[in-house]
């Protein structure tokens, strides 16, 4: 595959590995690198890059997975829509086996709700076209990356009259995320992998007070195999000239302003609400986006009442610690034992993207060190 | 969080709707193209471009020379020409 | 069965030939699945002339056999059940019907028996067109024509509307395993070697694709196609086959797991080795799936002692159904239980059992 194979090469792999050797040398104290985003953590796991990388580097999964951020409380407002008799709940698979207080939404359609999993915001619009009699929701999740999906998804819905089709949004913003994050007292971190689809929309100009105000390089990476190991190489570079910078690895889809298109699509139809829970990090500041009151029609949050609560997460669970680095999966007391991909209690062992999940699912065996399997 | 994949935009189905029809490896999507298209780059002039393509949406086109570039600075690393 | 029986039974299927009216409704109703006339016609007329074998015309409850002919054959009977509930009915490389009859077929044949005899149960939805049920029909005749089975037997039953999708097929089959045949996943060793008989998750893309919702576009076709004849090629070079497997529902991940797990073993496989075809990838990066879990319906994964991998490899390779066989994998002691994939850049990770059904997913 085009633009895909070419950069999952083995060869350029190892020399980057020997370069990144080379570099760690040189700084002579262990490093600590957080990739933000979700898919990169998966990347990680799925190539095994934490085997190959130096002991010295110390990877940790951070919060950029929308599903392992959800909080309790809006999975049970999906589900509560979802249960709806007239109502068609149309999700992403990722969402599925996302617990609730209660149930799932997947348990919540064996029990008759009316669940489609869809792959584009456009699939549920079609159903609602196909579907007049019914009410069609839309659980809209995910980063910047998703956001203006569902914006041109409301604009189409508006221009072409459709009045039984809504969104349940729960979309995000990752500065925000970003900079609770490095709020945090206990947080100790050299640098960031930077979440490379995201920078696709919101461009890399964003980043800037990440370096300014908190002093740590950031790498806007692609999701190949060696784009997050020359990620890692840009900045143990820095590292070690002590430099502290934005930097494009993904050039070839990423430039400084972003797709200027998205962002004002993504402004036309939303707005960020004052605060938004997140798993983990509690409520975060301008970190949520809701639909503008001009496409109110449009807005499941205003169509259908919703429990709206915030609930606790199981008291066992460190899925928040772990989305912060604090806390790595197999310290968590119920990782592998109570909490399994089978029976989850925590969104980090549901998700595709999840810490938990891909130590439990790719890594789980005897650690000698760092995560050598032993045979 | 964002699982995207690279596709050559083959056709367009509908100039008005902005719908264009994209292969990868062999699979081919309908997808649309509002996010990279304006009034210098209509959908017609997008047939033949590499984008990314994200839940049914072409997000930006590939910079096709950036990508070499990248690649080619991957081969010198490994041709040990940059320390 | 000697010369005059065999007259008097083909005698007897003309006989019934020209007492049975031809079935010229358009659609199932309650009334054949309820005992009477439009039942028996539609036995007779659908099923039992395109089934058309001895056994079958005898119109009896039940299908009855000779012992002396299954042990001539072997030492052991193999008996499999199976029920077929695709959506959809029609799909790229297949139907339900031919699934049907290769899916039992293939339970058989990686146990080492040769298997004989099917039956056909069907769960009729009330209204499903009768030229659909034929076309299945048909189907089901020209998979046991070339899997060289019969089926003998059937019961037919019609809900309302609305009370199954369409149509349910159930088969039950038996084979018979010759003498000094010992196939079992709890006979795998360390130092095996895993070989499948080509591409894989083939099948599970093609009926993915077919349902429509996920609006991709494709020439991927299911893989489905008998494997007994491949197995006894296998086995006529190589009788000490340590275990087989046809990797269906779950893929090969789930074949490899259950291995694992009933020897006690671990299987290392090797992601540079493992054959997937260029657009089942692409469907899988786009949908963020593992190819290792998709469903084939002609896969054939083959345990076999390191002694007698070449040759066995070499054998496969030369009949149709194994042309494009590949080892790609071997059996190691521990950790147990594990499934191992060694990635292209040479780091290991573990290929886990399958928890649910695989979802695409954005994420």
């Amino acid at each position: 595959m085009k633009y895909v194979d070419e950069f999952r090469d083995p060869q350029k792999a190892e020399a980057l590995i020997w370069q990144i050797e080379k570099l760690c040398h040189l700084l002579e104290t262990p490093i600590k690198i957080m990739e933000v985003c979700g898919s990169h953590t998966h990347a990680i796991f799925k190539y095994g890059i934490e085997e190959i990388l130096p002991k010295a580097i110390e990877l940790i999964h951070g919060p950029g997975c929308p599903v392992c951020v959800m909080p309790k409380g809006r999975l049970d407002d999906a589900i509560a829509i979802s249960q709806n008799p007239n109502v068609i709940f149309a999700t992403f698979g990722d969402a599925m086996r996302v617990p609730g207080s209660q149930t799932t939404l997947l348990q919540a359609k064996t029990q008759g709700a009316d669940i489609h999993t869809v792959y584009s915001p456009l699939d549920s619009l079609k159903i609602a076209k196909a579907n007049p009699d019914k009410e069609v929701v839309f659980f809209a999740l995910g980063f910047e990356t998703t956001a203006p999906a569902t914006a041109l998804t409301i604009l189409e819905a508006a221009a072409e009259n459709i009045n039984n089709f809504s969104v349940f949004c729960n979309h995000i913003l990752v500065i925000p995320a970003l900079q609770a994050l490095l709020n945090h007292p206990q947080l100790q971190l050299h640098a960031f992998i930077g979440p490379g689809h995201v920078s696709t929309v919101i461009g890399t100009d964003p980043y800037q007070l990440i370096c300014q105000q908190y002093r740590k390089p950031i790498v806007i990476s692609g999701f190949e195999p060696l784009d997050i190991l020359q990620s890692i190489w840009m900045l143990l570079r820095q590292l070690v000239e002590n430099r502290c910078e934005v930097e494009n690895q993904y050039h070839r889809l990423v430039d400084k302003a972003g797709n200027q298109t998205a962002i004002a699509t993504m402004n036309k139809v939303f707005e960020v609400r004052e605060n938004f829970p997140w798993r983990g990090l509690g409520q975060i500041p301008d970190s949520g986006l809701k639909i503008r009151s001009e496409y109110a029609q449009f807005d499941a949050e205003n169509k259908f009442t919703i429990p709206n609560l915030l609930v606790a997460d199981h008291k066992a669970c460190q899925c928040g610690n772990i989305l912060k680095g604090l806390v790595k999966p197999w310290e968590c007391k119920v990782f592998g034992t109570a909490c399994t991909p089978e029976t989850p209690i925590g969104t980090c062992m549901v998700s595709s993207e999840g810490a938990c999940a891909a130590y439990y699912k790719y890594n789980r065996l005897v650690r000698t060190g760092k995560n050598k399997v032993t045979t | 969080m964002c699982l995207g994949i690279p596709g050559k935009i083959i056709k367009i189905a509908d100039v008005e709707k902005k719908l264009a029809i994209v292969e990868i490896s062999g699979v081919k999507r309908q997808v649309n193209i509002s996010l990279i298209v304006n009034d210098e780059h209509p959908p017609e002039t997008c047939v033949g471009e590499w984008v990314l393509v994200h839940v049914g949406f072409a997000m930006n086109r590939i910079n096709e020379k950036e990508a070499a570039e990248t690649l080619h600075l991957l081969q010198e690393l490994a041709s040990n020409e940059i320390c | 069965m000697n010369n005059s029986l065999l007259n008097s039974l083909w005698q007897k299927k003309e006989q019934l030939r020209h007492r049975c009216t031809q079935l010229h409704d358009t659609n199932i109703t309650l009334a054949h699945g309820s005992g009477g006339k439009a039942m028996h016609d539609l036995i007779t007329d659908v099923f039992v002339s395109n089934f058309d074998n001895p056994i079958l015309w005898q119109l009896e409850d039940q299908a009855t056999f000779d012992l002396a002919s299954f042990l001539s054959q072997g030492d052991r009977l193999a008996l499999t059940t199976d029920s077929y509930v695709v959506d959809p009915l029609f799909f790229p490389g297949g139907d339900i019907g031919e699934l049907a009859v290769n899916g039992t077929v293939n339970d058989l044949a990686v146990s080492g028996a040769k298997p004989l005899y099917l039956t056909c149960s069907v769960i009729l939805e009330e209204g499903l067109p009768v030229e659909i049920l034929r076309r299945i029909v048909n189907s089901m005749q020209a998979a046991a024509r070339q899997a060289g089975v019969q089926i003998v037997t059937g019961d037919t039953k019609v809900v309302h509307r609305g009370a199954a999708d369409k149509l349910f097929i159930n088969t039950t089959g038996i084979g018979v395993i010759p003498a000094g045949i010992s196939i079992s996943a709890y006979n795998i060793q360390p130092t095996d070697v895993v070989i499948v008989n080509g591409e894989l998750g083939n099948h599970g893309t093609a009926i993915l694709i077919s349902r429509g919702e996920l609006a991709l576009e494709t020439q991927i076709e299911s893989d489905c196609q008998p494997l007994n004849s491949l197995v006894e090629t296998i086995l006529d070079v190589c009788p000490e086959i340590h275990a087989m497997r046809d990797a269906t529902r779950g893929g090969l991940a789930t074949v490899l797991n259950e291995f694992a797990f009933s020897s006690n073993v671990a299987i290392r496989i090797y992601e540079q080795c493992i054959p997937i075809r260029e657009e089942v990838k692409s469907v899988c990066e786009i949908l963020g799936l593992d190819p290792l879990y998709l469903a084939n319906e002609g896969k054939l994964v083959v345990v076999v002692g390191r002694e007698n991998a070449d040759k066995v490899l070499s054998v496969m390779r030369s009949h149709p159904a194994g042309k494009n066989a590949c080892i790609i994998g071997e059996v190691i002691s521990s950790p147990p239980k594990i499934v191992l994939l060694k990635t292209i850049f040479g780091t290991e990770r573990i290929v886990d059992m399958l928890v649910g059904d695989q979802l695409p997913r954005i994420c």
